[in-house]
């Protein structure tokens, strides 16, 4: 019994180690990556990475299966049917967080890749409270974060603030208070939102103003109460802000609604720092004088990130194919060919951040917070909240849009946080 | 004969017998595997793992209807049955009026039957973004009136947030049984001033007495929990006007076939009685049409309540007051993940288009059944 055993494991071992060592060969065959980078600098990012990875790896063949539309939700839907009828992708694009864990790695479905990580020494390399994001309770890491994406941000053109009179405000309580009568006397738009998703990407910006990081950090960890007053308070103050935006939010893309900002309609906007590649690269403004940035009211010193990340599901045709593709997302290089085009921070912090030619000055002055800040996660973007709150979410988001009834959005929040096993 | 005509009925049967099966198994084998999904508390983590999905019964249904959360599905609900009317009657008004039109044998008509019949050639997306832009408050069609010197027009088309005709939701059981009682009530009587029978005036006491109890103070009963204002929303319109302007065309085409069918001896002998051109119309051809307005009813609400491509693409999926139940059931499926709660969504569709689409289908199979 016990040799059966012994040579059952000497078995496993050999195999392993074997599986090991044909992973170390060149690798060749297929690989499919899928993700929802069709359009822009997203598009032309991926494609810059594809194009090193072949000249790398001329023997593997790759297959750019990217699903176009609706931020995300569709190829989140075809991935869904494809990994429930056994066909993963052999690497899908995944937000890093609950949108990750909540579903793939709790379905056991995803391969860890802590010895990429050991043996390119990325441990070091990335920072601390992002591989604390990504590292499951055992210690296993099962994604590589390709780039970092700063959720609240407030842009704003400085010679029309000045034109107007306003400052940038430093709460939510400035804005609502001061900033935004002031503008609203003037006939400017005091802040420009568009559709249902950029609203939630504004409410989570006021939940971190309002509630502070802990009390943030709280809603997702269970610590602060959804119907506590604070919470409550969050809504009142979303409310308020709401009733300082334009009246056609639900008309407009996100790129509409910062849009209206480097127009002069609007005086500011909050979205995120893909925001900063549409006024460079579309509307061809300066940054620091065409278009510049402040942390969102009350979030100074906050920095709340989301990150795209690849990742190895198992039982795939070719993983060590995958495992190339992985070690090589992860390197400076890849970082640094993939971010200035995405227009988004490297996670590596061996990139070339300091290379100007490469990250422009938004980017450098949000790097420099980005390893100074405190990090919290974003909601609207899947880090904190798994899918099934994210899509409650939305519709508590959209009947608020029409209520502004803090009290019900409260305990229907509340309630769904209990539902969907987010708060026990 | 008789060895040849069983010889007939054994070759149509497995003629038939592949599209049997298939149907079987991809229409109602999958109906009937959605019914039981909608069942269960399956979503995506459970299917992954592979564990078997628990038994909640009529859990997901109960909260679709009375769950403090799902005020968005009874939104849609709301929405279509405004929408499906609304849709409806747009689209025969109109399209009836045109087909009258171009039967009045006027030069150029196959121009202007293609002019109509075109946007039916479009996909719904291609229609939701064109109308997107029309409908945008601050640079679509309400600039228009400025080329002419007039005030720019200041409805808000899809992104309005008025809403008319509000009710509580709580009461809608209420209304509706009461309305049930009422058609019943009609019914009897019209029965029983005809026939004078025993059983239309038991019908109609016994309504009158049910009415009476619910009056006198069981009505409550039947309130759902949640105090909730529904209504028409205002915004409606700019998805009537948008799927209208698609559909139009195809009613017009089917009026048009109608029309050409109905002999002109009939009108002849029509106006030769003394019959006024309207009274042509009246009498004689909205009547022959009418089995032509029931297969178009029938197309269009089905195509209504399925509605999905063009809110999508207008409303961006999460506007609510344009928002209906295939868009919920697409979120709740595939961004929630909760595919019981989606199948439940999806059951209660079904069930919509089986109330349009089962009474033509019984009609239909009486009167072929009497032709026969």
């Amino acid at each position: 019994m016990k040799a059966r055993v012994s040579l059952l494991l000497v078995i496993a071992v050999v195999m392993a180690s074997f599986g090991f060592a044909s992973a170390q060969d060149a690798p060749s065959g297929d690989l499919e990556i899928f993700s929802w980078w069709t359009g822009g600098g997203e598009e032309a990012g991926l494609n810059a990475l594809i194009a090193r990875f072949k000249e790398l790896y001329p023997e593997v063949n790759v297959i750019n299966a990217a699903v176009a539309g609706g931020s995300g939700v569709n190829a989140r839907a075809v991935l869904t049917s494809r990994m429930l009828g056994g066909n993963p992708p052999d690497t899908f694009q995944v937000h890093a967080g609950e949108e990750l864990n909540a579903l793939w790695v709790a379905a056991g479905l995803m391969e860890p890749l802590n010895d990429i990580y050991e043996a390119n020494g990325w441990l070091d390399q990335f920072p601390e409270g992002l591989l604390d994001l990504i590292t499951d309770d055992e210690g296993n890491i099962y994604v590589v974060p390709v780039n970092i994406h700063r959720s609240n941000v407030m842009w704003y053109v400085p010679a029309k603030l000045e034109e107007w009179g306003v400052t940038v405000p430093a709460t939510w309580d400035e804005f609502v208070n001061v900033t935004c009568p002031a503008l609203q006397a003037k006939d400017v738009t005091p802040l420009s939102v568009g559709e249902n998703w950029t609203q939630a990407h504004l409410w989570e910006s006021v939940a971190l103003g309002v509630l502070g990081v802990d009390g943030y950090n709280g809603l997702w960890n269970g610590s602060t109460s959804w119907t506590s007053p604070e919470a409550v308070a969050v809504w009142d103050t979303y409310g308020k802000v709401l009733d300082c935006a334009n009246d056609d939010m639900n008309a407009l893309s996100w790129q509409d609604a910062s849009r209206r900002v480097a127009d002069g309609e609007a005086a500011f906007n909050i979205m995120g720092d893909w925001a900063a590649g549409y006024f460079l690269v579309d509307l061809a403004l300066e940054p620091g004088t065409g278009f510049a940035w402040a942390a969102s009211p009350g979030t100074d010193g906050a920095f709340m990130m989301l990150s795209d990340t690849f990742g190895l599901p198992k039982g795939v045709a070719n993983p060590g194919a995958v495992r190339a593709w992985l070690s090589f997302l992860g390197t400076a290089e890849a970082q640094d060919i993939f971010n200035p085009l995405k227009g988004s921070l490297p996670a590596n912090t061996t990139a070339q951040i300091d290379n100007s030619e490469l990250y422009n000055a938004y980017f450098q002055d949000a790097y420099s917070d980005w390893t100074s800040n405190a990090i919290v996660g974003s909601q609207a973007h899947g880090l904190v909240a798994p899918p099934a709150f994210s899509n409650g979410f939305a519709a508590i988001i959209a009947g608020f849009q029409g209520d502004h009834d803090s009290a019900t959005a409260s305990a229907n929040t509340a309630v769904l946080a209990l539902q969907t096993g987010m708060v026990q | 004969m008789i060895g040849q005509s069983r010889r007939d009925r054994l070759i149509a049967f497995f003629m038939l017998l592949p599209s049997l099966i298939l149907l079987g198994i991809f229409v109602y084998g999958f109906i009937g595997s959605t019914l039981a999904t909608s069942l269960t508390d399956s979503s995506a983590m459970q299917r992954l793992v592979g564990t078997p999905a628990n038994n909640v019964g009529l859990k997901n249904y109960n909260d679709l209807f009375t769950g403090l959360l799902d005020s968005r599905f009874r939104t849609d609900v709301v929405n279509t049955v405004f929408f499906t009317a609304m849709f409806i009657g747009v689209c025969l008004a109109i399209g009836m009026l045109l087909a009258i039109l171009l039967d009045q044998k006027i030069r150029g008509e196959a121009v202007f039957r293609t002019i109509f019949l075109f946007p039916m050639a479009l996909s719904f997306v291609v229609t939701g973004v064109v109308w997107k832009w029309l409908f945008n408050p601050d640079a679509g069609i309400n600039v228009l009136p400025t080329v002419v010197g007039l005030p720019k027009g200041t409805f808000r088309w899809f992104i309005s947030e008025d809403q008319w005709l509000q009710f509580n939701w709580q009461d809608l059981p209420v209304i509706v049984v009461y309305v049930v009682l009422a058609i019943v009530l009609i019914w009897a009587l019209l029965r029983w001033s005809r026939t004078r029978g025993t059983a239309p005036a038991l019908v109609a006491a016994g309504t009158i007495l049910v009415s009476l109890y619910l009056t006198l103070g069981n009505a409550s009963a039947l309130r759902f929990p949640n105090y909730e204002v529904k209504g028409f929303n205002v915004a409606l319109i700019a998805i009537v006007v948008a799927a209208g302007w698609q559909m139009v065309g195809y009613t017009m085409a089917m009026y048009l076939a109608g029309l050409r069918g109905i002999s002109e001896e009939l009108r002849e002998a029509a106006r030769v009685d003394g019959c006024t051109e309207f009274g042509v119309y009246r009498y004689v051809v909205f009547p022959l049409l009418a089995p032509i307005t029931l297969s178009a009813m029938i197309i269009l609400g089905h195509i209504s309540l399925k509605i999905f491509d063009l809110v999508y693409v207008m409303g961006g999926g999460d506007n609510l007051y344009i928002d209906m139940p295939g868009l919920n059931m697409f979120f709740e499926t595939f961004r929630g993940q909760q595919f019981g709660r989606g199948a439940a969504i999806a059951m209660v569709m079904l069930i919509m288009v089986a109330v349009v689409i089962i009474p033509y289908l019984v009609s239909s199979l009486r009167s072929q059944e009497k032709n026969a």
